[in-house]
């Protein structure tokens, strides 16, 4: 096995009776990736989680983490990969101090190391002033940073999180993404699950996951070019109606609703032209329109509806 | 290994004495319950409401009421004046018995014929209703005979009954131990089913998964601080009963130890179990009680197991509470020893292993 990478899945499946969670997973990730898992709730993100955690078996397929086999070798698996999950699993009862000696126990980090460990992890999670205070009186976005500095007390090789920021205040994720891209430059291979569209994109790689199934896998900046057609974004008044009325266009393939706007795939760009004079034939006024690059949003969209 | 263990002790000790409502649950209600139990879980009968219908009115039915008066069971509430009076009372439940003394008792007496009296219970509760017709029957045997000396002096066996153990048929010797087993019961049960379920609940239970901490740590780390607890509340206990409520100890208190060892290992088991059927604390404290009420009322706490339908009979036999009232009421009252109890502790040994065996099955299966 190549050592350069940090989780290998093979032909992975789990399925709980007939439902088919995760279906026949291929997938390699490098040492030192930030990769995204991203699909909608219920598409198995924290299925697979489990499994490449080694909390569940595989229904078949094989996988490893950092080297080692999630079936067989589960306990050396555990020592090695940190873990957090979108609830915060840590004890509101006890203090920010108490929560990182307690993992720092469960891990069996030497105690000549733990000083300056933990003087690191409070530091970049800028929760040094908070050290004494009770885990359950913190902020939701501090309750996510303790939960990380908790998931690396015992420097895990991989770091597996389950959308980390669910429920947490924008400027706070934005402070967790930073923290993300810092332990990058450590070597930390992170695998992060998302529903939130705008944080795949900060993702050096994604894998788009639905029913079980990953769509599309590569570089954010590939898979939004990944459509091969030309998408406009259209401005109306009466969006509900455009939409109606653009859907009838010869050469549109799609068309997603996005409030006041529309996003049309078209066959070729020309066909622009015609959308307009449709939504003028049926009296709808438009704002604007220009052509514009997919965001990812529009991938998974045209990717499941392609299905 | 054992480093995460202790470490798991330590938090959960840590997590108990930072809760105050915690505390007072540890360590103030075993004490609450067993003074509250202590008063009023008793079966002595006294003050019976009484009421006195009396046609006679001679000198030999006064001595008479005056003897149940003075026997320090009966309470005379009301003197009747017709029949209807006495249901009504009883009826109303401002009495719970009613002697009526027919007209001729005393003549009947003086002339040595038979004669009666009729004494009314309140059968509703049956046993206050026996204990009330039993005492009144002694009196009045006891008047009789006295009645009886004054005349002839028939040669007559004379019976004379000792209670062993309790010489003073003190229900509060017999209950006092029975109420520390119970209490410390509820306690470890809920104890450890509710910590194991509130890990679950908060999500700390996944986090641990994902940890190098193995099943058997985590389970040992969470039964072993309440036993712990267990430990130090059946001593708290059981000093209140022996200094508050005199409660003799008459065999080897350094049994008990031993003894609550055993006992709280299938405690906690039973506690563990619930734990892995249970989603959420609410759960876990419903199922706590659906087991620990019929655990009490089939363990010989109250109701006498040789009472019991056979098939109960066999049931009780799973009960850890069975066996540790035994072992609790044989060394405190009578005195019996390792000699005696063996039998006692060596099944209440074997039902906590089989007991825990499944319940840390179970809880392997149920984490994993």
């Amino acid at each position: 096995m190549n050592k350069a990478i940090a989780i290998r899945m093979l032909n992975l499946t789990k399925s709980f009776g007939d439902n088919i969670a995760v279906d026949n997973l291929n997938l390699e990730i490098e040492k030192g990736e930030l990769f995204g898992l991203v699909g909608p709730d219920g598409a198995g993100k924290t299925t697979i989680m489990r499994l490449l955690t080694a909390v569940m078996g595989p229904t078949s397929g094989k996988a490893w983490v950092a080297g080692h086999s999630i079936a067989q070798e589960g306990e050396r698996i555990k020592e090695k990969i940190g873990y957090m999950s979108q609830r915060f699993g840590l004890y509101e009862d006890l203090t920010v101090m108490e929560n990182i000696f307690f993992y720092a126990d469960l891990y069996e980090v030497p105690q000549s190391e733990r000083p300056q460990r933990i003087e690191r992890l409070l530091g970049f999670s800028n929760l040094t002033p908070f050290k004494d205070r009770l885990a359950g009186k913190l902020s939701g976005g501090m309750k996510q940073k303790l939960g990380l500095a908790c998931a690396l007390i015992h420097t895990p090789e991989v770091l597996f999180l389950d959308e980390p920021t669910n429920g947490v205040d924008p400027v706070s994720r934005r402070d967790f993404w930073r923290i993300l891209y810092d332990l990058l430059k450590e070597e930390v291979t992170i695998f992060v699950s998302t529903a939130y569209l705008d944080e795949a994109e900060r993702c050096g790689r994604i894998g788009l996951i639905h029913k079980g199934r990953i769509l599309i896998e590569d570089s954010p900046a590939i898979v939004k070019n990944s459509l091969g057609y030309p998408m406009i974004e259209v401005w109306v008044e009466d969006s509900r109606a455009a939409l109606e009325a653009v859907r009838g266009v010869d050469g549109v393939r799609s068309v997603n609703l996005y409030g006041d706007r529309l996003h049309a795939t078209l066959e070729s760009p020309d066909i622009s032209r015609r959308v307009v004079e449709r939504l003028g034939d049926s009296g709808i006024k438009i704002s604007s329109l220009r052509e514009i690059t997919p965001s990812i949003e529009d991938i998974f969209l045209s990717q499941v509806e392609g299905r | 290994m054992f480093e995460r263990i202790k470490q798991m002790i330590i938090k959960e000790f840590i997590q108990v004495f930072r809760d105050r409502r915690m505390i007072a649950i540890v360590f103030l209600t075993p004490i609450m319950q067993l003074l509250a139990f202590g008063y009023a879980v008793t079966t002595d009968v006294n003050n019976i409401s009484t009421a006195i219908y009396d046609l006679d009115k001679s000198y030999e039915s006064r001595e008479l009421v005056r003897r149940l008066k003075s026997s320090g069971y009966f309470d005379i509430r009301y003197v009747a004046q017709s029949p209807d009076e006495i249901r009504e009372l009883l009826d109303r439940g401002k009495i719970a018995t009613a002697l009526q003394i027919d007209r001729g008792f005393s003549s009947d007496l003086k002339n040595r014929r038979q004669t009666e009296v009729q004494i009314l219970v309140d059968g509703t509760d049956s046993n206050t209703a026996t204990v009330a017709m039993d005492y009144a029957n002694r009196v009045i045997i006891k008047y009789t005979k006295d009645m009886e000396r004054q005349r002839v002096e028939p040669v007559r066996i004379d019976l004379r009954t000792r209670a062993w153990y309790n010489p003073d048929l003190r229900s509060k010797n017999y209950n006092v131990p029975g109420v520390i087993a119970i209490v410390i019961m509820l306690t470890c049960l809920l104890l450890t089913s509710m910590a194991v379920v509130r890990e679950r609940e908060i999500g700390t239970m996944e986090q641990l998964m994902v940890t190098p901490l193995k099943p058997i740590e985590l389970m040992l780390g969470k039964t072993i601080p309440f036993a712990i607890i267990g430990f130090f509340d059946v001593f708290l206990v059981t000093m209140v009963g022996i200094f508050w409520f005199d409660i003799p100890i008459k065999g080897p208190i350094q049994l008990m130890p031993l003894a609550t060892a055993i006992y709280l290992f299938s405690v906690l088991g039973i506690g563990l179990f619930i734990s892995t059927i249970s989603r959420t604390q609410q759960q876990a404290m419903m199922a706590t009680f659906l087991f620990y009420i019929p655990a009490v009322l089939l363990s010989g706490f109250m109701f006498p197991i040789e009472n019991m339908p056979e098939i109960i009979q066999y049931g009780t036999y799973i009960n850890p509470l069975r066996y540790f009232l035994i072992i609790i009421r044989g060394i405190f009252l009578k005195g019996n020893g390792l000699d005696i109890l063996w039998p006692q502790m060596g099944s209440l040994f074997v039902l906590g292993v089989v007991v825990i065996a499944i319940s840390a099955l179970r809880f392997r299966k149920r984490i994993s």
